[in-house]
């Protein structure tokens, strides 16, 4: 392809959307590449009785797994953590569960509040203006008041608590401990041509009804309508760049922080023999993947099962910093609905609880719809060992490297997922449950794929600046999961789109010298 | 046809491992999951499982030495139960491909108390729950840290 274009983007996910919906409004002609296609209504597992059993093959959470056309194989056999991606229109918004968290204030301050890694080039208050145009073109429902986090004014109410949510909430009052519904990009009322949820239940693998803010249906058909053009089934192999050093266009990029650093590596050229943008030499470095166990038990009065959002409740009580405690950073305890009864047989089966034979028919009708499931997300903190690079040998289907993953979990956040554990185990019994079972990794989640190319003042310590522009590379930025300094114990969506729109308005203030 | 990959006797293996793994109950008034219908549906779904499917079958052959659909009652239990108590991807597997089908039949859902259909597009309903159950939380102070603008 030879179209000269004004700005080029990588990747129609999450930041993507948002970066040109907002340049939209410049005029420049705007194309954006993505290697996947659009996922249209009907192909959603919701539409048909095999539902459940999709989430292990076609919409498989894994890469590996899914082996859709469009997805690049990941090396991930040296990683305490696997992978979770998707690769189409919408990206990581079509396999999300909408939970819809903000980073704290402090999150931003981690090296000044807490001695660990390093504080962020932006604040809370930069972004906050881009959160809360973000949650209205998202759409997000949720309840004002929430005691753990700055105001935040939801468009939308929040999910019904539901039996499960009830359930919590009573033994939450009885420890005296945080709770809020959970603010979720799920419309809960006829919101920007979307019609009020009515609760499928299956969010995680795509919402057939467009309830779930993806972002095929919030930012790209607003982007699409001001004249951005999206090109889908286009795989970016590298980036080019002349003799000044410069991208052959403009590039802003939105992958994630195993798709970011690929590209960049698979981009070294004669002037940039190890990788583009990589002089730091901390392009695939600090991978954070946020550990998240999860414990579940089972009760005797039957809940809501999977009618409804998963998303029901979430706890702060526990995600500040706490001297007292043996770990530094901390977690959120994610209070959940469960899924079907075919993964509720499947796992059940799988760990031991669901027994063979003529005694299976009783233990299933004890378990299904009777389980509570508290997800813990644990902040891991950036570390230089945990890193994306080219796997030696494995290649996508057009022949292009494809990224190897090692990744540990470290000691400071075992700790916390220690004393996470046990907090949620304690909620569990207190609710009266009984079967407990704790899973310290899940397969599978939560796929949150942050730092490899994180943003800082620093050229020597950081691969952006603080608008996300390259230091190595002028007309290149990065705008996703990558740049994240630290990783926070929340899902990151929110955070990251807020950053895509800040970047984007920054870029626009500086249109006329933006690659001085 | 997905299944053309197993051979006959796998195809009876595989049926016999369906109906150890969830047999019929009158007292709950559902079909096993070697049942005609629902087993037609475990052998039509099998797609990208098949050659998982014929390793968890080889290895339980070896541990019955035997294949499992000739052994007789009671012995086919407890072998069943040894090769599954000794864990690793093979049960797990054969539970995967058994069990997304049986719990999808219209008369298992039904028998569950659910409508046999997928969730689009009647939805489900949910209650709201007792909102008055946040009025103590709502009370509480900032729990946050504030941080002086950079």
């Amino acid at each position: 392809m030879n179209d000269i274009v004004d700005v080029l983007i990588i990747g129609a996910g999450a930041s993507g959307a948002a970066v040109a919906w907002s340049l939209a409004e410049t005029k420049m002609r705007i194309l954006c590449l993505e290697q996947g296609d659009w996922v249209k209504p009907g192909d959603y597992p919701a539409n048909g009785r095999d539902w459940e059993a999709r989430l292990w093959s076609d919409f498989a959470l894994h890469p590996n797994l899914r082996a859709a056309e469009a997805d690049y194989p990941v090396n991930d056999a040296n990683s305490a953590m696997k992978i979770v991606n998707f690769n189409g229109v919408g990206g990581g918004t079509i396999l999300y569960s909408a939970h819809f968290p903000r980073f704290h204030p402090s999150d931003f301050r981690v090296r000044s509040l807490d001695g660990v890694a390093e504080d962020w080039p932006i604040d809370y208050a930069t972004l906050a203006p881009f959160f809360a145009e973000n949650d209205r073109m998202m759409g997000v429902a949720g309840l004002a008041g929430d005691p753990s986090g700055p105001k935040r004014e939801p468009p939308m109410p929040p999910l019904p608590l539901g039996r499960t949510g009830e359930r919590y909430a009573r033994k939450m009052n009885k420890f005296g401990w945080h709770w809020w519904p959970s603010f979720t990009a799920i419309a809960t009322t006829d919101y920007d041509g979307r019609a009020a949820c009515i609760n499928l239940g299956h969010c995680t693998p795509g919402c057939a009804q467009g309830a779930k803010a993806s972002v095929d249906i919030t930012y790209w058909p607003r982007a699409i309508r001001a004249g951005v053009e999206l090109r889908t089934r286009c795989r970016v192999r590298e980036i080019t760049t002349n003799a000044q050093g410069m991208a052959s266009g403009a590039i802003y990029y939105d992958a994630n922080g195993v798709g970011t650093p690929r590209i960049l590596l698979n981009s070294a050229s004669s002037r940039f023999p190890d990788g583009l943008a990589h002089s730091s030499g901390l392009v695939g470095k600090n991978l954070m993947l946020h550990p998240w166990p999860q414990v579940l038990g089972y009760v005797d009065d039957e809940l809501d099962g999977d009618h409804g959002p998963m998303m029901v409740l979430c706890s702060k009580q526990f995600y500040e910093t706490d001297p007292a405690r043996d770990f530094l950073r901390s977690y959120m305890l994610a209070l959940t609905r469960v899924t079907g009864p075919v993964n509720e047989a499947v796992t059940s089966a799988a760990a031991g609880r669901l027994p063979w034979g003529a005694a299976h028919h009783r233990v299933f009708r004890r378990l299904n719809r009777h389980r509570l499931v508290i997800g813990i997300g644990c902040e891991d903190l950036p570390e230089v060992h945990n890193q994306v690079t080219l796997d030696p040998d494995l290649e996508d289907s057009n022949g292009i490297p494809a990224p190897r993953i090692d990744y540990t979990i470290s000691e400071n956040s075992r700790r916390m997922m220690d004393h996470a554990i046990a907090r949620a185990e304690e909620i569990l019994e207190t609710a009266g449950a009984s079967n407990i079972f704790t899973s310290r990794t899940v397969l599978n989640t939560p796929g949150h794929l942050l730092g490899t190319a994180r943003m800082g003042d620093d050229p020597a310590r950081s691969v952006v600046n603080a608008w996300g522009r390259s230091h190595d590379v002028k007309n290149l930025f990065i705008v996703d999961g990558s740049i994240l300094g630290t990783s926070g114990g929340v899902n990151p969506t929110a955070t990251i789109q807020a950053l895509a729109l800040y970047i984007a308005d920054q870029m626009k203030r500086r249109l006329a010298n933006l690659f001085d | 046809m997905d299944s053309d990959a197993l051979t006959d006797n796998e195809i009876d293996d595989l049926r016999c491992v369906a109906g150890l793994m969830v047999p019929a109950s009158d007292e709950y008034g559902v079909p096993g999951a070697d049942d005609a219908i629902i087993f037609t549906d475990i052998l039509g779904s099998l797609g990208r499982d098949v050659a998982a499917v014929q390793t968890a079958l080889a290895a339980l052959t070896l541990v019955a030495d035997a294949r499992i659909a000739r052994i007789e009652f009671p012995q086919r239990e407890a072998i069943a139960a040894a090769y599954r108590g000794a864990g690793g991807p093979g049960p797990a597997t054969l539970e995967r491909v058994i069990l997304r089908c049986y719990y999808r039949d219209d008369r298992v859902v039904r028998a569950l108390g659910d409508e046999p259909q997928p969730p689009l597009p009647r939805g489900r309903t949910v209650e709201q729950g007792d909102w008055s159950l946040l009025d103590p939380v709502r009370r509480r102070a900032p729990m946050w840290r504030d941080t002086p603008i950079k």
